[in-house]
């Protein structure tokens, strides 16, 4: 999209973004335009690095953006050009000027593990422990990390890539009873 | 080792007070409409400590759309607020169409605001009916029912299917509306204010409604924005957002309309927020069923994105290959390799599409934002230091709907 380039790295086109995300460079001690960015339709990303998710976003919280629209994420396995296999998004606006930005973040196997924002917006409660039960991404910091949609013994994570449309674990708790033994 | 008082006369924690009773409310009751648990800790009458157990009518829908194309997609949307169908519709399309870079033709934007608002009255006309019946008022349940069949009866002649019309199409809608569409717009149109005021009677002055809704489940505005709350349970608390302001979509620009908004941020002023909500959605129905441009409702018939009529298929052997380009497996869109979101303002608050595209037909990640799973989060905040009885006008002011909370 239509990004202006000042000083070898790229510029939002909305400065409104622009100045959000200057601002959190300047708080992580990254130089201007060392984190990546990049702008698709209305959409502004940053992409945090995992070490530094806890401290983007509590910045961020101070810098106005005060609600947390949606927190999810996807599997790339397999995606094309992908270097990490989970791809987190956190969409985030300040409510009283509307800008919106995402900050996006990554984990990887075998203990796939982010910060929680528990403690920064609490509606990120229920949307990690859905992340947690679909995808397996732990979230440290977490109070209450269970298995929201699925049932509690359930074994793996469907919205995984490995993870099949059908066949698989499908009532694998539901033992049958022959009439014998009911 | 030094004693401390306070902590041997402090209250235990909830779970080892063993004169607590347990109370499991759901899977199935009334008051819950569709399949959610809770379990309420309860001192006496009081509940210490609300627990919702949800999942129940899990079903797989965002693995079910890394498997079916954008428009068969559309099908699975439909169930998820099954209230306000086409509201779902518009927003999963809204996302596919601004990731193909499609520009609706000025006839669907504004054939889709009306769809918009009709579900908008339609879900609130069944959530504000239904919060009265579980608090005892089942004549304002009726009357809302009796308008409700009518929007039924528009979704029936526009698309065939009363409840899950699957009306929209990338790019377009299934069909263009008619004159007697026009119609019974208009006839609905001319009926809908005299109920309103039937239920706004009803309700607005019943001394059992106010006293059951008054100062029960106060939510405040920072917590509202703390807890992700959007749509009218956040504009009755004092959140003066609205995406169809904020971010406008399809015609919404050129619409006059205001934002209701409310500062209690108690049930009453949920349910007042919706009432007023629908007269607000009635104004911009008006306004849009006497401006309706002509014109084709698909665009880009060349851009070879949007399926080709039945004449056209049938006639021509450009609209053949056309419509067989489009249906194949192995053909259909070809969007960029990026990601999306973007959301619309539903009757509920805010929904949202994500899409994570790997450049084929279906989509790599469907990711759904659903305002009721949002706002169930906030139950328990609102329900705890309350009675067991005020849980179902708690419930009934959150409008959540299971089949969107579990998706």
């Amino acid at each position: 999209m239509s990004e202006g380039t000042v000083a070898g790295h790229t510029l939002f086109s909305d400065p409104a973004v622009e100045s959000i995300v200057s601002g959190l460079e300047k708080a992580l001690g990254v130089p201007g335009g060392g984190l990546k960015r990049s702008s698709f339709r209305d959409n502004h990303r940053v992409w945090v690095e995992p070490a530094r998710l806890a401290s983007a976003l509590k910045h961020l919280r101070e810098a106005g953006m005060d609600l947390l629209i949606d927190l999810s994420a996807a599997d790339y396995l397999g995606y094309q050009d992908a270097e990490h296999r989970y791809g987190v998004w956190y969409i985030l606006e300040n409510t009283s000027t509307g800008t919106r930005i995402m900050v996006r973040s990554w984990a990887d196997d075998p203990s796939p593990c982010l910060p929680s924002a528990f403690d920064i917006w609490r509606g990120s409660d229920w949307m990690e422990r859905e992340v947690y039960d679909l995808l397996g991404i732990q979230f440290t910091g977490h109070p209450d990390l269970r298995r929201i949609l699925m049932p509690d013994e359930f074994a793996g994570h469907p919205l995984r890539k490995d993870y099949p449309l059908r066949g698989m674990g499908e009532r694998h708790h539901f033992v049958p009873l022959a009439r014998d033994e009911s | 080792m030094p004693l401390k008082l306070a902590d041997a006369i402090a209250a235990p924690d909830v779970e080892e007070r063993e004169c607590l009773w347990t109370l499991n409310f759901g899977p199935q009751h009334p008051a819950t409409h569709t399949t959610l648990r809770l379990v309420l800790n309860l001192d006496g009458e009081v509940i210490l400590k609300a627990t919702p157990d949800i999942g129940f009518l899990h079903s797989g829908f965002e693995k079910l759309g890394e498997h079916l194309d954008f428009n068969q997609y559309v099908t699975i949307v439909d169930r998820m607020n099954y209230i306000s169908p086409v509201a779902n519709e518009i927003a999963w399309h809204q996302t596919v169409e601004s990731l193909l870079g499609i520009d609706l033709t000025p006839r669907c934007k504004m054939i889709r605001v009306i769809f918009a608002e009709l579900m908008r009255i339609h879900d609130h006309l069944l959530c504000c009916g239904a919060a009265a019946l579980d608090l005892g008022a089942f004549t304002a349940f009726l009357y809302a029912f009796n308008q409700r069949e009518l929007i039924n009866e528009i979704n029936e002649w526009a698309s065939g299917q009363r409840f899950h019309p699957s009306y929209t199409r990338v790019g377009g809608l299934q069909r263009d509306v008619d004159d007697a569409w026009i119609g019974k717009v208009r006839g609905f149109m001319d009926g809908f204010i005299a109920a309103h005021n039937d239920v706004t009677k009803l309700l607005n002055r019943n001394r059992i409604f106010l006293d059951r809704c008054r100062g029960v489940g106060v939510l405040t505005k920072e917590e509202a924005i703390n807890r992700s709350a959007t749509g009218p349970v956040a504009r009755a608390s004092g959140v003066q957002r609205d995406l169809r302001r904020l971010r406008p979509y399809l015609a919404y620009d050129a619409i006059d309309f205001d934002v209701v908004c409310a500062e209690e941020g108690d049930c009453l002023a949920r349910y007042l927020v919706r009432m007023e909500e629908m007269l607000e959605s009635w104004k911009i129905i008006h306004w849009a069923i006497e401006n309706l441009p002509g014109g084709p409702v698909n665009s880009e018939i060349d851009g070879r994105m949007v399926l080709p009529n039945q004449l056209s298929v049938y006639r021509s052997i450009e609209g053949l290959i056309h419509h067989f380009e489009l249906n194949m497996t192995n053909r259909k869109w070809k969007p960029p390799v990026e990601e999306l979101y973007t959301a619309t303002e539903s009757p509920n608050g805010e929904l949202g599409f994500h899409i994570v595209s790997d450049g084929g037909p279906c989509a790599w990640r469907v990711r759904t934002r659903p305002p009721s799973f949002i706002h169930f989060s906030l139950f328990p905040h609102l329900a705890e230091g309350h009675a067991v009885g005020d849980v179902a006008a708690i419930l009934g002011s959150l409008n959540i709907i299971a089949a969107e909370l579990d998706r």
